[in-house]
This record gives C-alpha cells, sequence and structure tokens, in this order.
C-alpha cells in the first residue's frame, strides 16, 4: 500500500487544528499550573485577596505575582521593615519574600482602595524550624489589667491648650514618681492633672500651669522624630477615617457600615472616634491608646492594628495623638 | 468614471487568487480572536490592560474605521476570523474545494433575505456596547456567540448567510465600503452575459461559487460584496478585476436600493451620535445607565437609545425629505425619495464613525504594546513593552481632527444631497431641507466629541 502525499489541504488542516487545540491548551495550561503563585487583589466587597492565607516555608524564597482586579491597592507585609507596593490596575508586580522565623504573617492592602480598605487582609503561614526566638510578651494593657472597653469617667479637661514649652518653665517642682515609664503609660493625662492637683510640689500652681505639666511630662517620653513617625503613620493609615486633624471627619467617615455588634439592625453609619475631644482622650493613658490600636475597636468599624504596625509604631502612633491637645516643645 | 485596474498587474493577481497569502492572514487573525476569546474569559478584568479589550477595540476598530473600511472596502471580510470554522465545517475543506462538506446548504428564507435581520443584530448589541466595550468577559462572550452563530448558521444555510444577513458588523462594513476607493468589479459584463455556466456563482474546481450569492456581473455597490476573491479564481475569463477607483463612486449608484438599506444608512447615522454622546460625551448619567445593564436606569437608556436611533434620527431624516418633496416639484413616493437619498447620507455617517473614533482611538493607543508584550496577564514581557505608560497620542491634532473629518463629511453629504436632488427633479428645494438636518446632525456630533 502507498503512503498518500501530504496535500495542501493536509497542511492546513493540521495547522488549523494546533492553533483551534494547542492555544486554548497552552493557556489553560499556564492557569491550572502557573509557575508563580498569584494574588488576586480586589475591594473587599470583591472578595479582597485571593488567595487571602498563603503558605511558605522558613528560609526558602516566596515568590508571588501581584494583580490588582479593580482599583489601585497596596501590598505589605506587617511588622516588616520591606517598602510597601503598589498594585495598579490589572499589571503584574512581582515581589519575593522570605522568612527567618515560623510564625503567622499578616498582608494587607496600603491605599484606600474602599469603605471597608480595612478589612483586605490576608496571612501567610510560615512553617519550618524555629530559629532561638525570645518569649512574646502580652500587650502591655493586658499585663497592667486595663479593660479597654469599659466606661471611662469624665475627665478633668483644660482651658487652653496646654504647652510642654511653658511647662519646661515649672519642671524642676515636678516630683521624680511622675516622670518614670510605668507611671507615663499607665495613667491618663486627666489623672496625672488630677495627681500633680493634689501633690505637695505643684498644688500651688493654677490648673493652667498644672496642664503644662502634663504636657511637658508627655513630651519627656517621646522626642520630634517619633511623633513626626507618628504624624507619617496616621495620614496613611489614620486619617481617612479620624481626619486630619483627628476630629472623626475624614473622607471615609461617612462609609463605614452602620451594623455594629452592639446594635445589629441600626442603620446610621458608625462615626469614628473624635481624638480631638479632650474629654474622649486625655482620659486615656498611653497604653490603653496602645491597646486600642493593637487590638481594634471590636465591632466599632476600628481596624486592628497589632499584626501591622511594629510596637515602634503604635507607640509612635500613640505619641502623635497628643499633639492633638498639647503644643509640642519648640 | 476613472477606474484603475490593480489587477492588470500578474503579480497582484497572483497574490489575490492564491489561497496560502489570505490563510495566512486569516489563521494570524484567527490565532488572535483565539486569544482575545481566552483572554476575555480569563484574563484580567482591568479593560486597559487586557488583550481582548484593548486589541479588539482599540486596535482592531482602529484599523478597520480609520483605515480599512474608509480606504480599503469590505477586504477586513475576506480575512475576517468569525466565519471561518463556520464555512471550513460547511465547506469541509480549508482550502479549495474538495467534495461536500458538512452544511445542509438551505436557501436563506426569502422574507429574511434583506439588511433588516442585520440592522436588528447591530442595535441589539448597540444596547450592551458599554459593558461589551469595557468588561473582557463581554466581550469574549460576544465574539464566542458570533462564531457559534456563524457556526449554526453555517451548518444549516448555503454559502455565507451569516455574513450576508446577520453579522452586525459586515453590514456597517458594508454601507460603508461604499465609499472606499477600491472594488471588485467586472472588465467587461456583456463577456459574464455570454459566459453559460457562470463559474462565478456556481464554482468549479479552481474555487467557490460566490460565498455572499452575487453575480458579480451585476455588481454596482460593495455593500454586498465581501472581497473574498473567489470570483477571481473561478472566472475562467479573468474578467473579474479589483480597481482603484474615485471615493465613494457607489454612492452615485442610485437604483437597486431598499428600505433597509436606506433605513441602515440613517440608523449607523444617529448610532454613531449616541456612541459619541454616551460614550464620550461630557454627560455622566447615561454612560452610567449603559453599563447598568439590567437595572431600571439601563431599560431606560435602552428605551431612549432605540427611540433615538430608530425613530428619532430616521424620522428626522424622513421629515427632511417630505418637507422637500413639498418645497420642490419632484414626484416621488417618501419611500422612493428616502431610497434614492440615503446615500448622500454615507458620507456624513462614515465621519461621524471616524471621528468617533479618532477621539478614543489615539487616546488609548498606548495601552496596545503593554497587552501585545503581556497578553494573558500572566506577568510575561515579551515585546519588553509590559510596563509601558499610558500617554495619549497626537494630542495635538485634538479637537482639530475629528472636526476637519466632520466638516468634510458633512460637505461631502452636502454636495452629494444636491446632486441626488438635482437626479430626482428637485432642485434646491428638495436639497436645502437636507442641508439642515445634516448641520443639525454634525452640530450634535461636534457636541458631543468636542464640546
Amino acid at each position: 500500500m502507498g503512503s498518500r502525499r501530504l496535500t495542501g489541504e493536509d497542511a492546513a488542516r493540521v495547522t488549523v487544528g494546533l492553533l483551534v487545540l494547542g492555544l486554548p491548551l497552552i493557556v489553560f495550561g499556564t492557569r491550572l499550573f502557573p509557575p508563580t503563585l498569584t494574588l488576586h487583589a480586589r475591594v473587599s466587597e470583591d472578595g479582597g485577596w485571593m488567595p487571602d492565607v498563603v503558605r511558605a516555608r522558613v528560609g526558602e524564597a516566596l515568590e508571588l505575582r501581584l494583580i490588582a482586579d479593580d482599583v489601585v491597592h497596596g501590598f505589605a507585609v506587617g511588622q516588616s521593615a520591606s517598602p510597601a507596593l503598589d498594585l495598579p490596575p490589572g499589571q503584574t508586580v512581582r515581589t519575593t519574600l522570605t522568612f527567618e522565623e515560623p510564625g503567622t504573617y499578616t498582608f494587607y492592602c496600603t491605599r484606600w482602595c474602599g469603605p471597608n480598605h480595612w478589612r483586605m487582609r490576608g496571612v501567610i503561614e510560615v512553617s519550618g524550624a524555629a530559629g532561638p526566638t525570645a518569649a512574646s510578651e502580652p500587650p502591655l494593657y493586658a499585663a497592667l489589667g486595663i479593660d479597654l472597653d469599659a466606661p471611662r469617667p469624665t475627665p478633668e479637661v483644660p482651658h487652653g491648650r496646654p504647652s510642654a514649652s511653658r511647662g519646661a518653665e515649672l519642671a524642676g517642682f515636678v516630683p521624680e514618681t511622675f516622670l518614670t515609664d510605668s507611671a507615663y503609660l499607665s495613667r491618663s493625662p486627666s489623672e496625672v492633672f488630677l495627681a500633680l492637683r493634689e501633690d505637695a510640689a505643684t498644688r500651688a500652681f493654677d490648673d493652667s500651669q498644672v496642664w503644662d505639666l502634663v504636657a511637658w511630662i508627655w513630651s519627656t517620653h517621646t522626642t520630634k522624630e517619633t511623633i513626626a513617625a507618628g504624624a507619617a503613620l496616621f495620614a496613611q493609615n489614620c486619617a481617612a477615617c479620624h481626619g486630619e486633624t483627628g476630629t472623626g471627619d475624614g473622607v471615609m467617615a461617612g462609609t463605614i457600615p452602620a451594623a455594629t455588634m452592639d446594635d445589629p439592625s441600626s442603620t446610621e453609619p458608625l462615626r469614628p472616634a473624635d481624638l480631638a475631644d479632650p474629654a474622649r482622650l486625655l482620659s486615656a493613658s498611653p497604653a490603653l491608646l496602645h491597646g486600642k490600636i493593637t487590638r481594634g475597636g471590636m465591632g466599632t468599624g476600628m481596624p486592628y492594628w497589632g499584626p501591622i504596625f511594629t510596637e515602634a509604631q503604635i507607640w509612635a502612633l500613640t505619641d502623635y495623638l497628643w499633639t492633638f491637645h498639647f503644643e509640642e516643645p519648640s | 468614471m476613472t477606474r484603475y485596474e490593480l489587477t492588470q498587474f500578474a503579480g497582484v493577481r497572483r497574490l489575490l487568487t492564491s489561497r496560502w497569502p489570505q490563510l495566512g492572514i486569516q489563521l494570524l487573525l484567527l490565532s488572535g480572536l483565539i486569544l482575545v476569546i481566552l483572554a476575555g474569559l480569563l484574563g484580567s478584568p482591568v479593560g486597559n490592560r487586557n488583550f481582548a479589550i484593548v486589541m479588539v477595540w482599540i486596535a482592531w476598530w482602529g484599523v478597520l474605521m480609520l483605515v480599512a473600511v474608509p480606504f480599503l472596502g469590505r477586504l477586513w471580510c475576506s480575512v475576517c476570523p468569525l466565519p471561518l470554522p463556520g464555512e471550513w465545517l460547511q465547506r469541509g475543506a480549508i482550502l479549495g474545494p474538495r467534495g461536500r462538506g458538512l452544511g445542509r446548504q438551505l436557501r436563506w428564507p426569502r422574507i429574511f433575505r434583506n439588511l433588516w435581520g442585520q440592522n436588528g443584530a447591530f442595535v441589539l448589541v448597540a444596547l450592551f456596547s458599554l459593558p461589551v466595550l469595557t468588561q473582557p468577559q463581554w466581550t469574549a462572550i460576544l465574539l464566542a456567540g458570533l462564531v457559534l452563530l456563524g457556526i449554526a448558521v453555517s451548518l444549516v444555510y448555503e454559502r455565507r448567510s451569516f455574513c450576508r444577513y446577520l453579522c452586525p458588523v459586515g453590514g456597517f462594513i458594508g454601507l460603508y465600503a461604499q465609499a472606499a476607493p477600491v472594488e471588485v468589479r467586472v472588465r467587461d459584463a456583456d463577456l459574464c452575459a455570454s459566459h453559460k455556466i457562470k463559474t462565478c456563482y456556481t464554482g468549479s474546481t479552481a474555487g467557490y461559487g460566490c460565498p455572499w450569492m452575487v453575480y458579480p456581473g451585476s455588481l454596482t455597490t460593495n455593500t454586498y460584496c465581501g472581497t473574498c476573491m473567489e470570483c477571481l479564481r473561478t472566472c475562467p475569463h479573468d474578467n473579474v478585476v479589483v480597481n482603484l477607483r474615485p471615493a465613494g463612486a457607489d454612492l452615485n449608484i442610485g437604483r437597486g436600493r431598499g428600505l433597509d438599506e436606506a433605513f441602515k444608512v440613517l440608523l449607523l447615522l444617529g448610532s454613531g451620535l449616541a456612541y459619541a454622546a454616551v460614550l464620550l460625551g461630557p454627560w455622566n448619567a447615561p454612560r452610567a445607565a449603559a453599563a447598568a445593564v439590567g437595572t431600571t436606569p439601563w431599560l431606560v437608556y435602552a428605551a431612549g437609545f432605540l427611540l433615538f436611533v430608530v425613530v428619532l434620527v430616521p424620522g428626522l431624516v424622513a421629515l427632511a425629505v417630505r418637507l422637500g418633496l413639498r418645497l420642490s416639484r419632484a414626484r416621488l413616493s417618501l419611500a422612493q425619495a428616502l431610497r434614492a437619498i440615503s446615500p448622500a447620507f454615507v458620507p456624513l455617517g462614515l465621519a461621524a464613525w471616524m471621528a468617533f473614533s479618532l477621539s478614543f482611538v489615539l487616546a488609548n493607543l498606548s495601552y496596545v504594546p503593554p497587552v501585545l508584550s503581556d497578553p494573558l496577564n500572566l506577568g510575561w514581557n515579551l515585546l519588553g513593552t509590559a510596563a509601558m505608560a499610558w500617554s495619549p497620542y497626537g494630542a495635538g491634532l485634538f479637537p482639530w481632527l475629528p472636526v476637519a473629518v466632520l466638516v468634510a463629511g458633512l460637505a461631502w453629504t452636502s454636495r452629494r444631497a444636491r446632486e441626488i436632488a438635482g437626479e430626482l427633479g428637485g432642485g434646491v428645494r428638495l436639497a436645502f431641507p437636507l442641508w439642515v438636518v445634516s448641520f443639525v446632525i454634525t452640530i450634535g456630533l461636534l457636541w458631543a466629541l468636542v464640546g
């Protein structure tokens, strides 16, 4: 039996067959067996990060392909020194992460992508041999037994704006016991005011002067660099809800979902805390504020920042919040 | 009228009658179509980063509207990949004739042998145009649907019934191909008349009978000729030729036009205006409504769009024709006058679509290199252009270029309206209302496109 000669029609059919079957096979193959893990970013209402759980091994490079599917998102790993990556819509951004310690790391969106931006979080579960690590300590508010949600008594509030610089002129009268870290961190400015009011060394000063001393005590526990770092963090992460001046009128303030754990049927949008209200802030100790930032507002729409910020960053934010009430030292 | 025969050169005739160059382009475009459908379904949902949206609605549309249709007529139809799978199955072959294929080869129902089906298909697609133009999955589903419809029609009906009677793009291209400076025609009509077996229509071993169901010997306009070149292959006397000709030569042909064709002229003119206003105009409400398919605002938009393109614009032109007939002494019915006068509005319609296309194609052309470099959004950088930033091209040409195109279209339409009015015995009195309505539509286009 003689072999049939290949005709032009045969060649055309083979070519068409390869195209019609081959191209989809290649495309589906690259989708089913991607060489690199792909993280899709969509606004929370449409799914947030997909996938939102990623697994990695200690010491092994984790390659990620990041694609924003709708609006501009950002990508960063919490408590990491690596800079955030911007994810323009539709563009592929590649990054490689390596973890030295096992644990659960939070990755999150760094761009205000929508009302539920803060829900755009996922975790990287890193397994493998652990190196020698220090035992983790409970957050300060827990160690001090502070109930973050307990109602606070109406505080004493200043009539003017206390000045750390004016307070510095009277600083010699402040007893040493007011200046220790533990005393500073565990008491609200209002409590410090009352204690100074009662103390024999400062009893003679008027209210305004005592408030200046409270501001001065605050200033001795922070630096200009720390406040600047706190200001930058506030602007990037908090101002959208709390407003640039802390008054709770940020651009996203009206979009915070209404329902709360206390009142699931509520339809009124939640209003972010007015940090410029002295009755609210001056009744809170630094440890309480640190705890609120770390744990979040629990049903108030306030995100938890513990897995995102480092301890230093949370303290910087706490320090910065007092600038809404105290004049910084010149 | 002067013609210059391109096929007098043996090289050109060989190029056009050989199946391989045409098949090569068809396969390239078929690959692109498959990629478009896959990228539309599986790629990024971000339109300006998706191969489907960028390559179809910016690259292809730009080439089609700004180059292919105005200068090459229906040449796109000769390489269009949409009907190819159906046609190959119908024929049982990819190249030349070789026995019987799979199709039943029924004749298209007589009642639908007109442009009304295409008019309906165009309007139907137009109602969903905003999601189709911006959402990759819609584009993929539309194109895949057209391929499947093409296959289904080809397996039941003869030849390219899908292209001739249903394809929404085909009708569009056919209408404006009349303005193009190229044509497929016979050199000597008497020779055709004396040719008994009409292989150009019935086919031969050299090629298929006209897939578009057109007898080349009586071909007077480009509207229904798909420039597939089969008649050049099957004519034993090399009597079918490709000519260069004065642009718009078909618009001088008044006879043989039906109301379906007249309506298509006005439907597409109105659609050009509606598209310009909705997609590029300064009004956000209709754009938002057009995008919200299935909602009440979309239903209102759809009703408004239909009212505008099906009733208002054609009605306005009909009113102008009626007024012109009253003012003049032309003794024609409204239908007769509309059929005869409608070709005058082809240049303005083409100008409207060209100006509309210019307004967004150049601004968005820089999206093409990135998607070519990474067509499936897999992070590839095949051409080194994946990260190329968006940059509008030809910014200095705006708004003057679209304005110039529209003014040229208005001038051409006005001149042709005057000529036709003269031929109909109506003179300036018949032409005047047509000038007014053309002017009003042009103002509307300018308002929408350049504010």
